[in-house]
């Protein structure tokens, strides 16, 4: 073939993102085996700092504390909007209508509201409520959100409508339907969706950093971003935060990338 | 009230008398059951989406703080402010140039690394996939912390530039507007070149082959099938991404805060950034912070009204 050439500029080019991807994460889990010292001195070779780092960030911070707000907040986000948004999308397929359709346009213009717009009214909302720093008011505005709502409802067109016809004949009632029969069968688009809400859930910043005003109720990105307030850096421990702060979502990611890729693109098919 | 106009929006079959009747209950309890369904998530989005974006546009009309804010005088005061606001502006420029900078540049990547990585005949294509892909998994603020620390004036990539001399001084990136601007500019499309790629390649598994066979046997070269068969059938993802990039550059935080510090002296900081100050730092002042972030929203929606009216253009 005389296209050789070109294939190999191809491989290169592939390899160079690939490696230029890679080569801050990889940086970032040396780094937290390292000093600040050797961070700072560019040494790319895991380091024998690990177990420093670890004590010395656990002794700044409470890490427990802020990997289990962290857990508490995503898991219950996830949890929630999974519930919400599907059923809202499997009840604006199955028992469409032209008022249900009109609703799901309007519902969707809210994808376009920037966050930044609603923030300020939200807090004072939660503050008036004596909300603020409660779990519930970190979780409320992120459960309900079109693009959901509309994964659920593609996935709810490949539904079956003999199956609904059948269970309802065998006396089925339209919620245990959806809860027998639906949920069981879309397991996959579940999967997607669980990853993509738990990954925004835990990586969120700026709603967390405005409502949880008490900082014992701070995330891991809170506790990140606080690691350089001080005069002096160490950045073994940043690092080693960071990658702490990683761990779930780079876990995710690695076990569950499939299911991630269906969910952020199977709204849009 | 809506429910009642629902249910009869729905036909009732033609059968006999009491077929009807029941078609019609049964029709009417279904519709029901409907609504019911999308009460949660609809009462949510209202309460959290519609109302206070509704409430914002008040706000954006008042001063004062807490509990004593009134009515401003004149009442467009607020958005008079903006013009007079020079970091207001600083800040809309730099957002400005993330998004015309970045943007395309990261959508033309991941358009091409999508169509590399589409060919079955490239090997490892699962594991260059991956590692493209891969920055997704880390959050916002910890890739922020990463490459400040990378690009730190003692830090890793000055090392490597004196050791390969590239450079004979250490470069400082963050101390300096514009190369702090273009580290933000390195981490954004570091961080989502992926994800768009991610996008590009379901899009591009949905494109019929033979489309682009036909166009070969036609005589068209590889890069003007490519062109004229494949980016036209892309046209709708390129698209949404082009909107979501937008919108998410527009709303851009995390970097601006935890990266450069909005530094130096606001030359990186973005509009939110801003907006976050004016409303929860030093002197919150909820007003002003609203009528900053209706020029937020107003952007958003202006920008994306421009991208549909351009990409649904049919040639």
């Amino acid at each position: 073939m005389t296209k050789t050439p070109l294939r190999v500029a191809k491989y290169v080019f592939l390899a160079l993102a690939a490696l230029c991807s890679l080569f801050p994460l990889y940086f970032m889990v040396v780094s937290a085996t390292n000093t600040s010292a050797d961070v700072i001195g560019s040494r790319l070779t895991p380091g024998g700092a690990l177990m420093d780092n670890i004590s010395k960030l656990t002794t700044q911070q409470n890490v427990g504390a802020a990997m289990g707000q962290s857990t508490i907040y995503a898991v219950s986000s996830a949890l929630l909007s999974l519930l919400v948004c599907s059923i809202a999308g499997y009840g604006f397929e199955i028992y469409h209508s032209k008022h249900k359709d009109r609703l799901m346009g309007l519902l969707l213009l809210t994808m376009m509201i920037p966050f930044a717009a609603t923030m300020i009214p939200l807090f004072r909302m939660f503050a008036n409520l004596n909300m603020v720093s409660t779990l519930p008011a970190v979780v409320l505005p992120t459960i309900a959100t079109p693009f959901l709502i509309l994964l659920f409802r593609q996935s709810a067109r490949s539904f079956p409508t003999e199956i609904i016809e059948a269970a309802r004949l065998d006396g089925l009632s339209e919620l245990s339907i959806f809860f027998r029969m639906f949920l069981p069968t879309m397991r996959a688009t579940y999967a997607a969706a669980a990853v993509i809400t738990f990954m925004a859930a835990w990586n969120n910043f700026l709603w967390p950093k405005v409502i949880l005003v008490d900082q014992t109720f701070r995330t891991m990105p809170m506790l990140v971003a606080s690691l350089t307030s001080g005069y002096v850096t160490d950045y073994g421990v940043l690092m080693l935060a960071v990658l702490l702060a990683s761990l779930p979502t780079m876990f995710l990611f690695l076990v569950l990338q499939r299911s991630f890729a269906e969910g952020i693109t199977g709204a849009v098919k | 009230m809506t429910t009642t106009t629902a249910a009869r929006a729905v036909p009732s079959p033609p059968t006999d008398e009491v077929g009807r009747r029941r078609g019609l209950t049964s029709a009417r309890r279904k519709s029901l059951t409907g609504w019911t369904f999308l009460a949660p998530a609809t009462l949510l989005i209202v309460l959290m989406s519609f109302w206070p974006m509704f409430e914002a546009f008040l706000l954006s009309f008042r001063t004062g703080r807490g509990t004593r804010m009134r009515w401003a005088d004149p009442w467009w005061a607020n958005y008079t402010r903006l013009f007079d606001d020079g970091i207001f502006h600083q800040t809309l420029a730099n957002t400005f140039m993330y998004l015309i900078v970045q943007v395309p540049v990261m959508l033309v990547l991941a358009l091409v690394l999508a169509v590399l990585l589409n060919d079955r005949t490239m090997k490892l294509r699962g594991l260059w996939r991956t590692a493209i892909f891969l920055p997704c998994a880390v959050s916002l603020v910890s890739y922020s912390m990463v490459f400040r620390t990378m690009f730190s004036t003692d830090g890793m990539v000055n090392d490597a530039l004196l050791a390969l001399h590239l450079t004979d001084h250490p470069v400082n990136w963050l101390g300096n507007a514009v190369t702090a601007r273009m580290v933000i500019v390195l981490g954004l499309l570091w961080r989502w070149t992926g994800y768009n790629m991610v996008f590009y390649l379901a899009a591009l598994q949905n494109i019929e082959p033979s489309t682009i066979e036909a166009a070969k046997i036609d005589g068209a070269s590889d890069f003007r099938a490519f062109w004229h068969v494949t980016v036209p059938q892309l046209r709708p993802m390129i698209l949404l991404t082009a909107i979501m990039s937008t919108n998410g550059t527009i709303q851009l935080f995390d970097e601006s805060w935890a990266l450069t510090a909005g530094g130096p002296a606001n030359g990186s900081k973005t509009m939110s950034h801003y907006l976050y100050e004016l409303s929860f730092q030093n002197n919150p002042n909820f007003g002003y912070a609203s009528a900053v972030s209706y020029v937020i929203l107003l952007l958003v929606a202006v920008l994306a009204a421009i991208q549909m009216k351009v990409g649904d253009k049919r040639d």
